[in-house]
């Protein structure tokens, strides 16, 4: 449990400190210190759980079990690279005038605050403290969206803020009915929000009132995960905020507010199983419906982007869309694609976006039409954006194709028909990646672009996870997937 | 049929009529500075109910509830908003929705609507406030519905902080209440989120030189 506490706390105890001295000079060190050893910490978390197995459970607070703990791995991990990439960006985009010394200590309190929310909503079991948790989310990423001051910052952040406010509390609405059907079997009244115990119970939930609060949490939570039609906020608060938090927000908090629409569909699934008057897929039809409309027209979108944060962020509605529809699919072998795909996408986007961070500031602006040249100018972010696209876009030999041929493979065996919209949506994607990245970094490069000191070393060390995901998954990590898939469908690969 | 139920229920059913009659009064009001008392009324009611449903149902944790509700709900927002108000010099601005009698009337079709979709929970509660869980979920949708028709930022937090007061309204009705974590944990964000809104209203301000949201239209997808 040490490690757990551990893996909370240096978040919470960094961003407070931070709060009080973020604007000193070593503040970013520090930032980068306290997300290493966050990063430490939860690694001992897995190597614990790696041992003994689920810890926590049980009517306790905390719950790791085999679908959150590489998460939070995961999470601590995108966190500590991203801040390394933070320290030179943020200084650069103070020498650029564009924040003061002021605006630097709230960035860095609200880094670490977010990482913290994150923590918290993947290691609890109390589905009331998740909801709380991605609130808290919003609320510490909401003044970094706003960070720059512009027009156009506000507007993304108040937009963020209405949206997801009203989203989030819309999953509050389900979180109620969810309790208020828990309450009806659950003795006492204090667990009737645990996971643990609702999971025991799920067969005997009412399956009229789960359906209802399913509906409800799908909507709220799915605003979060950035689904279509509610995903308007997302390429506003990406193109608007510092590129740090661009890489936060889609490899952590999409993937979280994922991992929260998949707890409850387990119990959703769990309840409507012997139901007469729903269908008992109905969770997983809904996730298909909005995954599937997701994934197609944020493909189509990414083709007519001007600004290079938009375009990014485009794609990772388009892969989020992917993911929900893999586990709406159900069955061992999407949802072990769906997994994986979480992984190698969180990976892939957080280093794309710090290479698209180096890119915007070679070229002194987000257009597209106005990066050019960048292989030319500096090859190592030309080449780390390129490689990087090439991984999201499903290149073999990259853990994005791997993920990708899981899931089209499930979706021939259970419903060939959708793999044609299926392929014709990745065809589409790539083809509005590579139109607008190949004269960026081919191009010729604009007269006086000079080099920018740059640290690319999170890109390639991410890019090098996602290769070696892509040729071959380590054992733990295949077993945790298949646990994981064994506690959502209720049958493994392996 | 009201006056077979025992007299607690009875006056739980009525000040939650009261309630959703606050959220029509938010919905018609467009002066800025009765808003905002309306706001705190709203809260107030939503305080007593949640005190009288602790105290027929023997749930002491609720008292605690009622109190943050009070506080937060009735007080410490409605006074943070009217402060703010004063300071931005936009006490007497009306924030009116465009078509008044339009969105009123779309009000009482989402009232009925939570009525059609609230019965089959209502059936399967036992406790004492099952009547009113449909009210909680018109509050919501009525806070939501005042979010979407208003273009200025005062009254899309008052929409919005409107909504929450469904929400906790529902979690009372339905449940009587969340786990005592979750409820601190929720005033928390509630608290906070308040904070943030009196923040952003300043930013609006230096960035568009007015609240008037609607201005706030630079990111599309349009082409320009």
């Amino acid at each position: 449990m040490n490690a757990l506490y551990l893996t909370l706390l240096l978040p919470l105890s960094a961003s407070i400190l931070l709060a009080m001295f973020g604007n000193r000079r070593g503040a970013a060190a520090f930032n980068v210190l306290a997300s290493l050893a966050g990063f430490v910490a939860s690694a001992w978390l897995a190597w614990t759980v790696l041992q003994r197995g689920p810890l926590g459970g049980g009517t306790g607070q905390f719950y790791i079990d085999s679908f959150n703990v590489y998460l939070i791995a995961l999470t601590a991990l995108v966190g500590a690279t991203t801040s390394l990439f933070s320290g030179p960006y943020m200084a650069q985009e103070q020498a650029n005038g564009r924040i003061g010394p002021g605006r630097l200590r709230l960035y860095h309190a609200s880094y670490q605050g977010f990482l913290f929310t994150m923590q918290l909503a993947l290691t609890t079991n109390n589905l009331g403290v998740l909801w709380v948790a991605l609130e808290g989310a919003t609320l510490a990423t909401v003044l970094l969206v706003s960070l720059y001051r512009t027009p156009e910052a506000v507007e993304a952040a108040w937009k963020y803020f209405i949206v997801c406010g009203v989203g989030i509390a819309l999953a509050l609405f389900g979180t109620v009915l969810l309790y208020f059907a828990a309450a009806q079997v659950i003795p006492d009244a204090e667990n009737a929000l645990l996971w643990s115990v609702l999971a025991e119970h799920a067969a005997g939930l009412r399956p009229v009132v789960m359906a209802i609060a399913f509906v409800f949490l799908l909507v709220g939570y799915g605003t979060k995960v950035g689904l279509v039609p509610m995903h308007t906020w997302l390429p506003d608060a990406h193109s608007e905020g510092p590129t740090p938090m661009s890489a936060v927000l889609s490899g952590l908090l999409l993937n979280v507010a994922l991992y929260a629409l998949v707890r409850v569909k387990i119990l959703t699934d769990g309840a409507l199983a012997g139901s007469s008057v729903h269908d008992p897929h109905l969770a997983g039809y809904l996730m298909m419906g909005f995954g599937l409309v997701s994934f197609s027209v944020a493909g189509l979108f990414l083709h007519r982007q001007r600004d290079i944060k938009r375009l990014y962020s485009y794609s990772s509605i388009e892969h989020m869309g992917l993911m929900t529809f893999a586990f709406g699919l159900g069955g061992p072998l999407a949802t072990f694609g769906g997994l994986l795909h979480m992984t190698v996408h969180s990976l892939t986007k957080s280093a794309i976006f710090v290479a698209v961070g180096h890119a915007s500031h070679i070229a002194r602006t987000q257009a597209i039409d106005s990066i050019r040249g960048l292989i030319e100018t500096q090859p190592a972010v030309g080449w780390g954006l390129l490689i990087g696209t090439a991984a999201i876009a499903g290149f073999p030999p990259f853990g994005v194709f791997t993920s990708e041929f899981l899931l089209l493979s499930a979706t021939m065996q259970s419903y060939p028909w959708l793999t044609l919209p299926l392929l014709a949506g990745l065809a589409i994607a790539f083809a509005g990646l590579f139109r607008h990245l190949q004269p960026m970094v081919y191009g010729d490069q604009p007269d006086g672009q000079q080099a920018v000191a740059a640290n690319m070393w999170p890109v390639a060390l991410h890019l090098v996870l996602v290769l070696w995901l892509g040729l071959s998954i380590p054992a733990f990590l295949a077993t945790w997937f298949d646990q994981a898939a064994v506690l959502i469908t209720g049958s493994g690969l392996l | 049929m009201l006056a077979q139920l025992p007299l607690d229920e009875q006056a739980i059913l009525t000040l939650a009529a009261l309630v959703m009659f606050t959220s029509f009064a938010l919905l018609a009001q467009s002066r800025v500075v009765p808003m905002i008392h309306v706001f705190a009324w709203q809260g107030l009611l939503v305080a007593i109910t949640t005190g009288l449903v602790a105290f027929a149902s023997g749930k002491h944790d609720l008292y605690i509830s009622a109190l943050l509700t009070l506080l937060l709900k009735a007080l410490f927002i409605p006074w943070l908003l009217h402060r703010l108000v004063t300071r931005l010099g936009i006490d007497r601005d009306e924030h009116g929705a465009e078509h008044p009698a339009t969105v009123l009337l779309i009000g009482a079709l989402l009232v009925i609507f939570c009525y059609y979709v609230a019965e089959p929970i209502r059936e399967l509660s036992a406790s004492i406030t099952r009547n009113t869980i449909a009210i909680s979920m018109a509050v919501v949708l009525l806070g939501l519905l005042m979010l979407v028709s208003r273009g200025k930022a005062v009254a899309q937090v008052v929409g919005f902080m409107s909504l929450e007061n469904g929400l906790f309204f529902a979690a009372v009705a339905a449940t009587h209440g969340m786990p005592m974590v979750v409820e601190l944990g929720i005033a928390f964000d509630v608290l906070v989120a308040a904070v943030i809104f009196g923040v952003f209203f300043f930013h609006i301000r230096d960035s568009i030189d007015s609240l008037d949201v609607d201005q706030l239209n630079r990111l599309t997808e349009k082409d320009q």
